[in-house]
């Protein structure tokens, strides 16, 4: 019973992470209907942004964590942004094969940047949080993980009040929708599909820093797996459907951890690719997906 | 008798197509290259040791570009996952290489064994993937591809029987490079006729409209199939000849980053072009060799390149034209005609030249 409580503690820890991920996953797609392949790397830049903010001014954390957090978040947004409008709005209506290669060139061409920029070894990320857990009847929960965990769902009821309730958040769902008529009825479709890239690319960064402070170290590499799995989360949940993406993000954060306690930690990944799989065949669009019929 | 004529006449249309002119030349130009290249070989006027094993690993490139191509390129599906085919054939060569190197005394009746044995598990490996996820649209079946990719690699490094992360060792001194020549000829040549023939047109109508294709009865799901199978088929064959060449296998270099080599080969040389795909699978596996010290820089310039290849020569560089003799030939007779009419074309737009102006356009109201 503990090791099972532990296990689903972690499993909504990773699952946190990856659900943060996979909201900026689905976003994109449900707004250019593009697996933007380069959106791990987004998260492991935002890492890189809270790790340089962390520790480049004296002592490790002058600026306080959630100060860091932000500017980590906003950079990413510009990064985004700004990838968007480098490669992807030029093929806005290109082949969909040519969209998603441009999609693993800028992934491969961040990583590498990366890779040159701050070098191939991995760095400590300072955890300014104390380490003695919170003790709960028969469990104990790092406050990692309660941070990580409350972070996460405000910024998801956030997201949900924005795109139900605001201006913006309305022309969002308008331009996934029917883009044409959504610039029929006067939405600006490039500034909604930047915001979208922005937003996306925002809680993406905040899911890196926390992988990075659950793991205590940052890498070039490190968006790669995560990004991976995040996406099969966005998959499983329906992509194009936040909602859809924070279940499945969760599901596959426990799915990892309940592998991981009970199984064998080395076929972890084989199993999370193999849920991918069965998704697939017996569910193309997700748990809550909505089955689109394609037009002649 | 009118049925004996007639299979006659097929029969020596037959002979006739094949045996024709034209692939007495190519015939004869293969003939060429080869000897060319055994003799700078032999003749030692390139180092034999290092080069050699350059062709070999060009030509195992060469054979993993080509056979990639016909399910990107061609079939126009996104596949991440052509490594995970590499490897079940290098582990299914390794292993036959292991048990029937006793029983089978001459080394290339051994070869051939192993690829075949490569070719079957890839193939069913193929089928076994591609039936249920070519149901799938483009991004989806590139992803359950990289997630068989991936779910390969795991399980080869996890298992007892291939031995983990430590890897197989396999018996040297079978790959030379006539052999690796002659099997790339063969699987080329097998995959371009395959392209020509009725099956490969309604593959290539299905990249380009899979809805019309369907509509004049082409059965969409059976060629795609096809497709994707001749693609990991011959994978299996180019993993065969990689465990052959390289004498040791672990399950790290049949990673996702391999899988996107190969695909960065097929997209830059042209997506659709079996030249193409040949040439940048040269150029690709040759130019890192020769330039180790910028080794860090080659993954960021693939990079660069195929983001700004995707950007303005969306289908690649070549395209899906085909480099041919005849389409060299006439490039030269009528290279000083073109020039000329280039050139009058360039004076004219010169001479009709107007700078932009930046005030507000007659009839534009916005």
């Amino acid at each position: 019973m503990e090791l099972f409580l532990e296990q689903v503690i972690n499993g909504l820890n990773a699952g946190s992470i990856y659900a943060l991920i996979a909201i900026g996953y689905t976003m994109v797609y449900g707004i250019i209907r593009l697996i933007n392949f380069a959106h791990g790397e987004i998260m492991m830049f935002g890492a890189y942004f809270a790790f340089l903010f962390a520790t480049s001014f004296g002592e490790v954390y002058q600026i306080p964590l959630l100060v860091v957090i932000l500017i980590a978040m906003v950079l990413a947004a510009i990064m985004g942004v700004l990838i968007e409008k480098v490669a992807y709005s030029k093929l806005r209506n290109a082949p969909r094969i040519s969209a998603l290669i441009t999609a693993i060139g800028m992934s491969l061409l961040l990583q590498n940047l990366a890779l040159k920029i701050f070098g191939s070894t991995p760095k400590v990320m300072p955890n300014p949080i104390p380490v003695n857990p919170i003790e709960i009847g028969l469990v104990s929960i790092p406050l990692l993980t309660v941070f990580t965990i409350l972070m996460t769902v405000f910024f998801m009821i956030l997201l949900t009040v924005f795109v139900n309730k605001t201006k913006q958040g309305r022309a969002m769902r308008a331009v996934s929708q029917d883009k044409e008529a959504a610039m029929l009825m006067g939405i600006n479709v490039n500034n909604t599909i930047s915001l979208t890239f922005a937003i996306g690319s925002a809680l993406g960064a905040l899911g890196g820093v926390f992988f990075s402070l659950a793991y205590t170290q940052v890498a070039p590499t490190m968006g790669v797996m995560p990004g991976l799995k995040a996406f099969i989360a966005a998959v499983f949940g329906g992509i194009g459907n936040i909602q859809g993406a924070m279940l499945g993000g969760y599901i596959i954060g426990m799915v990892e951890s309940l592998t991981k306690g009970y199984w064998s930690s080395k076929y972890v990944d084989a199993i999370v690719f193999g849920l991918l799989i069965i998704i697939l065949l017996f569910k193309p669009s997700g748990i809550l997906g909505k089955n689109v019929k394609e037009k002649v | 008798m009118k049925k004996t004529l007639d299979a006659i006449s097929k029969t020596y249309s037959f002979i006739d197509n094949i045996i024709s002119v034209k692939f007495i030349r190519n015939m004869l130009l293969l003939y060429v290259v080869f000897f060319v290249m055994m003799y700078l070989l032999n003749f030692r006027i390139i180092p034999p040791d290092l080069y050699g094993g350059i062709f070999i690993s060009i030509f195992i490139a060469i054979i993993m570009a080509v056979s990639l191509n016909v399910a990107t390129g061609f079939l126009g599906q996104l596949v991440l996952g052509h490594a995970g085919f590499m490897a079940i054939g290098a582990y299914t060569a390794a292993f036959v290489a292991l048990y029937a190197r006793d029983a089978v005394a001459n080394n290339f009746l051994l070869f051939v064994i192993a690829s075949l044995s490569a070719v079957v598990t890839a193939g069913i490996a193929g089928i076994l993937v591609g039936t249920p996820a070519l149901r799938l649209r483009g991004d989806y079946l590139g992803i359950m591809t990289l997630g068989f990719g991936e779910i390969v690699r795991v399980l080869l490094n996890n298992m007892k029987v291939t031995k983990g992360s430590l890897g197989l060792s396999v018996t040297p001194g079978i790959m030379s490079v006539p052999l690796a020549f002659w099997t790339t000829v063969v699987v080329v040549v097998f995959i371009y006729v395959f392209m020509k023939s009725r099956h490969g047109r309604a593959i290539l109508s299905i990249r380009e409209d899979e809805i019309a294709a369907e509509s004049v009865g082409i059965n969409i799901t059976k060629y795609k199939i096809m497709g994707f199978v001749i693609a990991s088929l011959f994978a299996g064959v180019g993993g065969s000849m990689y465990a052959f060449h390289v004498g040791y296998i672990v399950p790290t270099s049949f990673g996702f980053m391999k899988s996107i080599d190969i695909f960065v080969i097929v997209v830059l040389g042209g997506m659709g072009s079996i030249t193409g795909a040949i040439f940048a699978a040269a150029f690709f596996t040759y130019i890192p060799l020769e330039l180790q010290q910028f080794e860090s820089y080659r993954l960021l310039i693939y990079s660069a390149l195929l983001i700004i290849v995707m950007l303005y020569r969306p289908k690649g560089l070549m395209g899906t034209a085909e480099f041919s003799v005849d389409g060299t030939i006439k490039f030269f007779r009528y290279l000083p005609k073109n020039l000329y009419n280039g050139s009058k074309f360039l004076i004219e737009k010169v001479k009709s030249f107007e700078f932009p102006s930046f005030g507000k356009k007659k009839g534009s109201d916005q």
